[in-house]
Order: structure tokens, then sequence, then C-alpha cells
């Protein structure tokens, strides 16, 4: 296996660990932020260090060097790949940037401690492949939000229930596979367990409850970290796309596109901004995961586009309602606010990061619709269509929110609404990617195309597939990045 | 590359890039917070139409001189995979069909700027509504010059993005924003179609480009390289889009709602420009119209419809604007059966023509009060009314049904609300009921902490901040 020029995952994952460390026992109110963002700088620094690294490298999939965590376990633990090379940057980003746009009103070190957390096992999560230590980090990265909630003093039973059937699945799938591979049987049941727990994760209908909930309980923050970064999409890549037949995939994005659709609907006639950006993510996601489960290059070089662009356009979206939030507490949506006058620039970015999650031209998200859709119609035509639907219904919805928010005869306050310098710089570093991504695709197609390309092949190799093999040297030549 | 071919390609590239500097230019400006002056905007807009349109006249004047028909210009892929053939090409044509409604663009759109200067001049927006023109304007010009169906559905995105949101101009009032998301709703539905189309047709013959898809000729000479049931699938989703695009029968309603807008947007989306986008995305795939015949009788039953009923809509409006609206409606229903009877040159002539009367008219319509105090001051009594010899003829039953028929639009958004959008929206407000059931059943409390929201937390008093 390759190797990269300098430990990069470790530093990425150790950097915001001990960072936590730091802000929880040192810190206080504003210094705390400062500290955090820092961390998250550097993190997302290492992070960026490791995609370039591993691009300039050509290969599949890398090690640190100086691999402390593998020369103490004898186990490669941490390796990037195609498919999570960009992730980890992409996950680091939201984390800053979720920093970046906290409010000096809402400061809390408790907060900020258990974010940088969350950071150090979210980027643990993208930077493992399939192995007992992936499940134990989705099932302890589901501790912050409910910790968080119990500390806000409310209700967790809806969270607790839904994530609590999701270890239970998750670990006895994963034992049962385990068990199975070892017998030499078809891991028919622990394929099922397994694909019932990241669905559950992954908020499919009528398992999604649990989003609506954790965003009307815990702060949007945690909600934000816990839910855009896509896991439950992640979980479905290294655990299940491996291992499951065609039938049982199909079965997924029927599913996921039920929900997406479903989803969709569901935004339109939500009167609250937390629930209405729920449905919209849930639609997003699902999308997502009907591409991952088409298994085809094209519809997967789609899906992983489109995960790419919902991870930063949603981010962005959600930040822009929690500033809003921050400004005037929770916003309904039964009626017109009139908030454009006070924040325009906020009302220029909810607009840019709407469009960019329903694949308008120009934005990071149209290239990834493109592929999605054509990779649907080339295998189900009726599929293209229902994900035109659901994306139109969508793209409805997003222009309702922005109506309902920032038009109208507003009331205007007695304060300045204006953003603040470092919600500037999020919306900038979100802003950027995103117009950079929609003008000039080439590098993200390609790339995304090689993982997509990989990762048929890894699917070929359990032998769940009737399509021929190609060996993966063949296709890197083919289509260099 | 001969002089002519590299002449060609300069100015071809000059004509594209021009509306897309201009709209670079103020969006960068806006997002990073930058208040450029209203002279420095009308400035760089007046630069952007003198550099685009003067290389669109110098293009056609080379190929009368070079005596070419079809003018190719590639900017290469925007993005590929040669394993698949999958490819979004950067292709622009000028040919008889492009190079009049570029043309057309250009002039309209400067006129407007130009009227919109002083229209608007202080108006808090200003600023906004000519980010948005330029939005339109870079959207009309990608379009009108699309070599592939894909830069067709990009350009068509962005003029349907600033329509909605120049009709929702005066966004401090309810009813503009309102009728902005309806637009914008009716051109999702639209794009959706448009886009299920492009798809379809690119899966059907491996390519987007028009030149394969519709044969080797030049416009309108191509034939289409699929089978009429093919044809007939495509045409019938490109005639959805062309419909919600043009506001054709079913999708009318939304015309006199996009005339609460500013007056120039009026003039230059649904007098001239964006109502005739639709005609002009029939116009460019008619070879696949030719490839079907139950197709072009749909086109010509759709054009046919919204003439007549637009007619009868455009007698009884009671603001200027809604019935010019109506006015231009049946004249688009018109360009459409011509479109479905093959009459090619006749509805790009026909579109020229209307296009530039609708935007005088339009433009001309704040002063028309005016006008007419005027007139009748002049000779001293109101201006006659007299009714046609039809109404005359027709029992007053029927001339009563036909003014509810008007009046109401036709029923169509009555139709449009009460059989898909209420059903639609009433269906899912069940699912949400169901869900907050649930969830106060799984959380023995009532689950939801967003109905105790108040329903204005920003009215002053009230702040957190």
């Amino acid at each position: 296996m390759s190797e990269l020029h300098l430990p990069w995952l470790e530093l990425s994952i150790l950097i915001p660990l001990f960072g936590a460390g730091w802000v929880g026992w040192s810190g206080e109110g504003h210094s705390a932020r400062r500290h955090t963002i820092a961390i998250c700088t550097m993190a997302l620094l290492s992070a960026i260090g490791e995609w370039i690294d591993f691009n300039s490298l050509g290969t599949f999939e890398a090690h640190d060097h100086w691999d402390l965590i593998g020369w103490i376990f004898h186990r490669e633990i941490f390796v990037v790949d195609e498919l999570s090379a960009p992730l980890l940057p992409l996950a680091a980003l939201i984390c800053l940037v979720t920093v970046l746009s906290t409010t000096k009103n809402k400061v809390d070190r408790v907060f900020f401690a258990q974010t940088l957390v969350s950071e150090a096992m979210l980027l643990a999560t993208f930077s493992c492949r399939a192995s007992w230590v992936l499940v134990g980090l989705l099932a302890v990265a589901t501790v912050p939000p409910w910790l968080e909630m119990r500390r806000r003093g409310r209700c967790t039973r809806i969270y607790t229930l839904h994530m609590g059937v999701f270890l239970g699945l998750l670990m006895s799938g994963w034992s049962l596979l385990q068990w199975t591979h070892r017998s030499g049987e078809i891991p028919l049941l622990a394929g099922a367990l397994l694909t019932a727990a990241v669905l559950l994760r992954s908020g499919i209908v009528p398992v999604h409850c649990w989003i609506t909930d954790l965003f009307e309980k815990a702060s949007f923050g945690t909600g934000i970290l816990f839910v855009t970064p896509l896991t439950g999409a992640y979980a479905v890549m290294r655990l299940v796309l491996p291992i499951s037949p065609d039938w049982a995939l199909q079965s997924i994005a029927v599913l996921s596109l039920w929900t997406a659709v479903y989803a969709s609907g569901m935004a339109l006639v939500q009167s609250e901004s937390r629930r209405f950006f729920c449905y919209l993510f849930v639609s997003h996601s699902s999308l997502v995961l009907v591409g991952l489960e088409l298994a085809t290059p094209v519809g997967l070089a789609g899906a992983l586009c489109v995960w790419l662009s919902v991870g930063l356009s949603l981010t962005g979206f959600a930040l822009t309602l929690r500033s809003i939030e921050a400004r005037i507490g929770r916003t309904s949506m039964a009626d017109f606010h009139g908030l454009f006058k006070q924040m325009p620039t906020l009302a220029g970015f909810f607009l840019l990061t709407g469009l960019a999650s329903i694949g308008f031209p120009a934005t990071i998200g149209f290239v990834g619709m493109e592929l999605l859709v054509e990779g649907a119609v080339e295998v189900y035509p009726l599929v293209g269509t229902m994900v035109v639907v659901a994306a139109a219904l969508n793209g409805i919805a997003t222009l309702h929110a922005y109506f309902r928010i920032f038009t109208g005869r507003g009331r205007l306050s007695a304060v300045p609404l204006l953003m603040g310098s470092s919600e500037r710089v999020a919306v900038l570093a979100l802003t950027l990617p995103i117009l950079l991504g929609g003008l000039l695709p080439q590098f993200q197609v390609a790339s995304r195309y090689h993982a997509a390309i990989a990762l048929t092949r890894q699917r070929q190799l359990t032998d769940v597939s009737p399509v021929p093999m190609e060996p993966v040297e063949d296709a890197a030549e083919e289509n260099p990045r | 590359m001969s002089v002519a071919e590299i002449l060609f390609q300069v100015l071809g590239v000059t004509v594209v890039a021009s509306p897309v500097v201009l709209l670079a230019s103020l969006g960068a400006a806006s997002l990073l917070g930058c208040r450029l002056s209203e002279a420095v905007i009308v400035r760089l807009t007046q630069a952007s139409v003198v550099c685009g349109l003067l290389p669109a006249v110098a293009i056609l004047v080379l190929m009368l001189v070079v005596g070419t028909r079809h003018v190719t210009v590639e900017l290469g892929h925007w993005m590929e995979i040669p394993q698949e053939e999958f490819h979004f090409r950067l292709e622009f044509v000028f040919d008889r069909l492009s190079i009049p409604f570029v043309m057309l663009s250009y002039l309209l759109c400067g006129v407007v700027a130009a009227f919109t200067r002083r229209y608007l001049h202080r108006e808090e927006g200003f600023r906004r509504f000519f980010l948005l023109y330029a939005i339109f304007f870079a959207g009309m010009v990608l379009s009108s010059l699309a070599g592939t169906i894909e830069t067709l559905f990009l350009g068509w995105e962005l003029v349907g993005l600033s329509s909605a949101l120049l009709i929702a101009y005066f966004h401090e009032y309810q009813n503009p924003v309102r009728n902005g998301q309806r637009v914008w709703s009716v051109y999702r539905i639209a794009d959706a179609a448009f886009l299920v189309a492009a798809l379809t047709m690119h899966h059907l013959t491996g390519e987007g480009d028009f030149s394969v898809l519709m044969g080797a000729g030049p416009w309108p000479e191509g034939q289409a390289a699929i089978s009429p049931q093919h044809a007939l699938l495509v045409g019938s989703l490109l005639l959805v889009a062309a419909a919600g695009k043009s506001a054709l029968v079913p999708f009318s309603g939304w015309l006199p709602r996009a005339m609460e807008g500013p007056t120039p947007s009026s003039a230059v989306f649904y007098g001239s420009l964006s109502v005739h986008l639709g005609a002009y995305l029939l116009l460019r795939v008619s070879p696949i119209l030719d490839a079907s015949l139950p197709l072009r009788a749909a086109v010509v039953v759709v054009g046919l419809v919204t003439a007549i009923s637009a007619t009868s809509m455009a007698r009884v409006q009671s603001d200027v604007k809604g019935s010019l609206a109506y006015a231009s409606l049946t004249q688009v229903g018109i360009i459409i059966v011509e479109i479905g009877l093959g009459l090619r040159y006749l509805a790009l002539v026909h579109i020229i023509g209307h296009a530039s009367l609708r935007t005088l008219q339009l433009l001309r319509a704040p002063s028309l009060l005016r006008d007419y105090h005027a007139m009748e001051n002049a000779i001293g009594s109101r201006l006659p009314r007299r009714s046609s010899g039809w109404s005359r003829m027709l029992p007053e039953s029927v001339r009563r049904w036909g003014f509810c028929f008007g009046y109401e639009r036709g029923f169509m958004d009555l139709m449009l609300d009460n059989w898909i959008v209420v059903p639609f929206l009433q269906l899912f407000r069940g699912a949400d009921r169901l869900e907050r059931r649930w969830t106060d059943w799984l959380s023995r409390e009532p689950s939801r902490e967003s109905d105790r929201i108040p329903l204005h937390p920003e009215s002053p008093g009230r702040n957190l901040v």
C-alpha cells in the first residue's frame, strides 16, 4: 500500500482530539471560541494536506507515514482511499464553518469541546474502512448529541430509541458478518441487518423521525455536525455496498427514492425553518443513496459528486438559518419576515446554497445531479424521472423558504443584524468551493468517476455482481486524475 | 485554420462572453458587499450589450460574405467521462435561427437597460434589478446560441430564476412574492420535463449536440436521428417544457401574475424574449416534430387552444399590463401553430416582429393613462367604446359566460389549484399530522417545540440579541 509523505490522517484526528481536552479544561467563553477556530483550522489544513498528498501519489489507497496506530496495533486502521480522500477536508470544513458561524452570544465552552470531539470522531470514521473500529466509531458518534439533549433537559426518548435500534442492528449485523465469513456462508442475514442499520442512520422513511426530533431538541450546530457529513452514506459504502446483491441494492434504491420524493413534499408544508431544513436534507441525502445503489459507474460517480455538493451547500444553507436564528430566535415560515433589508448578504448566501443543493447550473450541485439522473435513466428511466421530480420539488421548497424569510414587510430591528467578520469568512469559505466546483467541474467529476470505478471493482471482487471484472489499474490509466 | 474561421471563433467567443462577464462583475461585487454606483452599473451593462451585439452583427456579415450558413464555436468540454462517452460540450451555433434571435436579445436587452436607467433611478433595488437582469441576459444569450441541449438547459435555468426573482422585485409586498413563487413552481415543472427530455435524448442517441440530434443539414433542413415513437416521447416532454416557459395552456395562468414585476422586466421577459423561449425551443428541435405526425398535431392543438383562450382573456382584463400579457400570449399561440404546421421562417419572423412591438407597448404602458387623458381632453369627451360585431351576434348568456371565462383566466389557475396543488399539499399535511402523532406517542409528551415559537420573533421588543 502506498504511503503518504506525512501522518496527515493521524494529525487531522489527533489535533481536534487533544484540542477538545485543551478547550474543555482551559478555555473560557470567547477564548474557547478562538482556540476552537484555530484547532479546526489546523485540522482542516491537515485534511487538505492529506488530500493533496494522496492525489499526488496517484494510487487507490494509502496510509500514513510514521503510522503510529498501525505500529502499535499491527493493523492498517486509518487508511485513505479514493472515496474518503475528499470527504476528510469536507468534514473538517463543515466543522470549521460551524464554529466560525457560532455567534458570540451563543458562546458555550462545552459546545466547542464537544464539537472538537465530534470532529475527531468524524475524521476517524472517514479514515476507516469496514472494520470493528468503524462500527465502534459509528456507535460512539451517537453519544455527543444525546449528551447535549440531556444537558439541555430535553426528552431523548425518540433519539435513544432510534439510535439504540441502530446500534443493535449494526453490532449484530457486523458480528454475524464476521461469523459467516469464517464459516464461508452467504452473508444474507448479516447484510440485511447492516442495511437496516445504515438506512436508519441515513433517515430513510419511515425511520427518519429521529432527525427532525434531533433538530427540534439539540442545538442547531450539533444537528448540523451530526447529519450533514452524511456518515450514514459512508456506512452504506463501507458496510453494505461490497456485500449486497443487486436485488438488495435495488430495494434500497427504491426506498431511498421514495424517501427523496416524500421528504421533498414534506419540506413544502413545513412551517418552521429547522424542520424545513431537516426534510430538505433528508430528501437530498436520499438522492445520494439512490445513486450509490445504482451501482453503475456513472450513477455512482453522480452520487459521489452530489455527496460533496450536498455536504457543502446544505451546510451553508443550515448555517444561514442558524445565523438568522441566533439573531431573532427560531424562525416560523408561516408568514413573511422581510429580513432582506437587514441581512442582504445572508439572503444572497441562502439563495446560493439553496440553488447549489438543487443542482442549479454554475454551482457545484449541477454536475452531480446531471450525472445522477443520467445514471438513473440509463438503468431505470422511471427512477431518473422521479429523481428529477424530487429535485423540482426541492427547488420549489427552497425558493418558498427564501421568500418567507427574506421578503415581506420587515419589522425593523432596534439593533443591526448584519453578519459578523467570522461569519463572513465562513460564508466565503463555502461560497468559493460551491462556485469553483460549479464553474470548473472536471476535476471533481474525474476524481469521483475514478472512485466509482474502484468501488465497482471492489464490489465485483466480492462476487455479488454478474458484471465482468476489470483491473482497477487499467481504469486508473484510462482516466488519470 | 483559415482567417475566416479564426475570426468566427474570436467573434463568437466575444458574443457569448460579453453577458457572462457582466454577470460575473455584478455578481462578484454583490457577493463581496461592494456597492457599485448606478453610473458604473449602467456603463458595464452598456459595454456588455455593445461588445456582444457588434460581434454578432459582424458574424452575420461575415457569414453572408463567406457564404456559410452554419458556424460552430467550440469552447471545449466543460466536463467529460471519456470511458462512458459522457460529455458536456460548451458549443455554440450561429445559424439562421440563432443569429436573428441573439441579435434580437441583445437589442431588446439594450433598450430595456437604457429605459431602466431612468425608470429605476435612485430606487432602492436598482443594483438588485441589474444583477437579476444580468442573469437573464446571460441566460438568453446562452439559450439562443446553444449548440447542445445541455447548454440550452443551462441558459433556460438562468432565465427561469431571474424571472421569478424579478417578479418578486417589490418584495416588501406579498402579492408579487406569491406570484414569483407561483411562476417559479411552473418553471420547475417545465425544467423537470426539459431535463428528462434532454437526458432521454442523450440516452437514445448518445449525444446532446443538436447537429447530431437533428441531422447534418443546417437549420431548418436537418432530419432527426430518432424513431417516430421516440420523437413522440421526447417531443411531448419538450412541449411540456415549452408550454411552461411560454405560458401555453394549461400553464397560462402565471403570465398576468408575472406582470407584478417592474415594467422593464415585464417588457423584456413576458412581452418579448422569455415568453418566446418556448417557441424558440420548439423551432430548434423542429426536426423532432417532423419525425412524428401526432406530435405536430399536439403542437398545433396546444397553440390553437392557447391563442383562442388568450384572446378571449385579453379582452376582459382590467389592467393594461394584464391585457398586454394575454395579447402577447395570443400571438405566441399563433406562433406555436405556425411551428406545428412547419412554417418555421414565418414563425421566426413573427417572433421578431411581435417581440419588438410588445416591448414598445409594455414600455409605454405606464404612461398610457396620461395619453388617454390627453386624448380625452383634446376631444372634450370620453373615448368612444364600441363592442365588436362578433360579440353583438352572440346571445347574452354566451357573452356572459365568455366574460366569466376570460375574467377568471379560463379557470386554469383554479383547476390547477383544485386538482393538483391543494390535494398534493393536503396529502403531505396529513402525513405531517401522522408524524406528529407518532413522535408524540414515542416521546410521551408534545414532541414539537417548533409549535410554540412566535410568528414574528424579529418584531421590536422581542429581539434576543
